[in-house]
């Protein structure tokens, strides 16, 4: 009895003992991303003051062309196939930002480790802020397309509301989201390099599987349902035009689902790229 | 606490430190080949020890140079003690700051000029921008590339990179320094300058660690030597009686 009763206080220690060290490495992980915070501030800026360097409109560029591509869509699918939406030019700019920050960001980030081969062989830098860095600067490009967004707003004379405020949310909900799955991408690509040519592939039956120029409603039962449950750029995207073309509140089980699908792609990308981590040195 | 005495005594500690690659006989990095070579179950990867059982114990503020012919794995080791590699068997210890200079400039991006890429390298190694900007003149000084500033880092000579690289990982006293072959490639006046600064951080209690196949400034900069040949210490102690004998080895 008084041996089962060591046992299980010693158990206890044990496990208390487990705790307090994955806290102790928390911290410790926390620390080592403070310190190199200033690196993924100049890698950032690097990006954004190398996109445009050299040309002559520059940052204007970035609201430039979302609007020329969106006006081509615009002038396609609504002389050679009509879409009954009201506002198309809103709806399709919405569909088209929100995808192109997933496209560009995890593009980006899936070369984050092999691009930097030369600084990772010699010196120490926690290799996640190269992938953090790409996606992070892919999201300023996207909050500099926000200007184009807010000129189509304006034209299309949409109504502002108080829950644009929202709108924030539903951008980090994509931030985190593309972090996960650039960190598995990033990660993947250091041992198979071909995997950019599945991605490019995958990427392109993605934008055709997510409502970003066609309404939802068209789509046979089965798919639309598939869509809805299993693409999270569905829920991303319909926040952000619930509000901006409803005007209302996105519906919260939209929301509730698009946390729990980015922390958790972020959960797993994070803990594979974690566990790999170490044989990236012997692969670039 | 008496251990911990003892520990602290010491900047680095290498204790049976072994590095294993995994060679492929053929590098595989697609899913395509991989998955062919599975199913034709040829995927077979030569084991390779690129350090076998080493260990080194390096008390602070010693200086020690690492000498080897090429592919010996002296970079190897130093890349252990940067915490690039992770040892396959054994530990390594270290206590206190590392400025590691393994090729001058790893940090710089070519379409940057030098003005950005002092910031961005500087980040690399950890510091932020209010200090790089209090450092800034001190930098540029010592390298003296004050007319080259706002050009693309891709039109410097390596020289100059390596001057550039050299001056900002040595803009604060690092607890210890990595050195590897870098200063081959500056010109007479800076290679002394560079060593003439890297005695005075010894003085001041920086641990060096340097690699070089220049055996008179390892003689000249460093009190202690190592000597590795394929991966194993052949011989480690005062660098004089080190670099002797590996000197007397090439001669056969």
């Amino acid at each position: 009895m008084i041996d089962k009763q060591n046992h299980q206080k010693r158990k206890r220690e044990i496990q208390e003992a487990d705790i307090k060290f994955e806290m102790v490495k928390l911290r410790q992980r926390w620390d080592t991303f403070q310190h190199y915070k200033p690196l993924l501030q100049q890698l950032v800026m690097k990006d954004i003051k190398l996109k445009y360097r050299r040309s002559f409109l520059g940052y204007v560029w970035s609201i430039l062309n979302p609007l020329m591509i969106m006006i081509i869509m615009v002038l396609v699918f609504s002389n050679m196939f009509r879409f009954d939406i009201v506002n198309y030019p809103v709806y399709l700019i919405i569909g088209q930002t929100i995808f192109n920050f997933v496209s560009e960001s995890t593009n980006q980030a899936m070369f984050s480790i092999t691009g930097n081969a030369a600084l990772m062989k010699k010196t120490y830098v926690p290799k996640y802020i190269f992938t953090l860095s790409k996606v992070s600067s892919s999201f300023v490009n996207t909050i500099f397309a926000l200007g184009a967004m807010l000129i189509v707003f304006m034209v299309c004379h949409v109504r502002f509301n108080f829950y644009m405020l929202f709108i924030p949310i539903i951008l980090l909900q994509v931030y985190i989201f593309c972090i996960g799955l650039g960190l598995l991408l990033a990660q993947g690509t250091v041992f198979f390099r071909d995997i950019q040519h599945i991605y490019g592939a995958f990427l392109t039956a993605w934008m055709y599987l997510t409502p970003v120029f066609y309404p939802i409603q068209q789509l046979p039962f089965e798919l639309m349902w598939m869509i809805k449950h299993f693409n999270p750029l569905y829920a991303y995207i319909t926040q952000f035009r619930m509000i901006v073309l409803e005007g209302v509140f996105p519906d919260p089980r939209l929301i509730l689902y698009g946390f729990v699908v980015s922390f958790v792609g972020l959960g797993i990308g994070s803990w594979i790229f974690m566990k790999k981590q170490d044989h990236f040195i012997l692969y670039i | 606490m008496k251990r911990n005495d003892f520990d602290n005594e010491y900047a680095v500690i290498v204790d049976q430190a072994t590095v294993r690659f995994n060679v492929a006989s053929e590098r595989i990095d697609n899913l395509k080949e991989y998955f062919v070579k599975l199913v034709k179950r040829e995927l077979m990867f030569k084991e390779f020890l690129a350090l076998k059982d080493v260990s080194v114990k390096i008390r602070k503020g010693e200086s020690w140079g690492i000498v080897g012919t090429n592919g010996s794995g002296k970079s190897t080791l130093l890349k252990l003690i940067c915490g690039i590699l992770k040892p396959y068997k054994g530990s390594v210890t270290i206590h206190g700051s590392i400025a590691p200079l393994i090729e001058l400039g790893a940090g710089f991006d070519g379409d940057l000029t030098a003005r950005e890429n002092i910031f961005l390298n500087g980040a690399v190694l950890g510091y932020d921008k209010n200090f790089m900007q209090a450092h800034f003149e001190e930098i540029v000084k010592f390298a003296e590339l004050w007319d080259f500033l706002d050009m693309p880092i891709k039109n410097y000579s390596s020289g100059m990179a390596a001057r550039l690289g050299f001056s900002i990982a040595t803009i604060v006293r690092p607890d210890i320094l990595i050195c590897d072959e870098v200063l081959a490639v500056g010109d007479y006046a800076f290679q002394q300058k560079c060593e003439q600064k890297m005695c005075e951080m010894r003085e001041q209690g920086t641990t060096l660690l340097f690699v070089s196949h220049s055996i008179d400034s390892v003689k000249e900069v460093c009190d202690h030597a190592l000597w590795i040949e394929k991966g194993q210490i052949q011989k480690s102690g005062m660098a004089e009686e080190v670099c002797d004998s590996y000197m007397e080895s090439l001669q056969i």
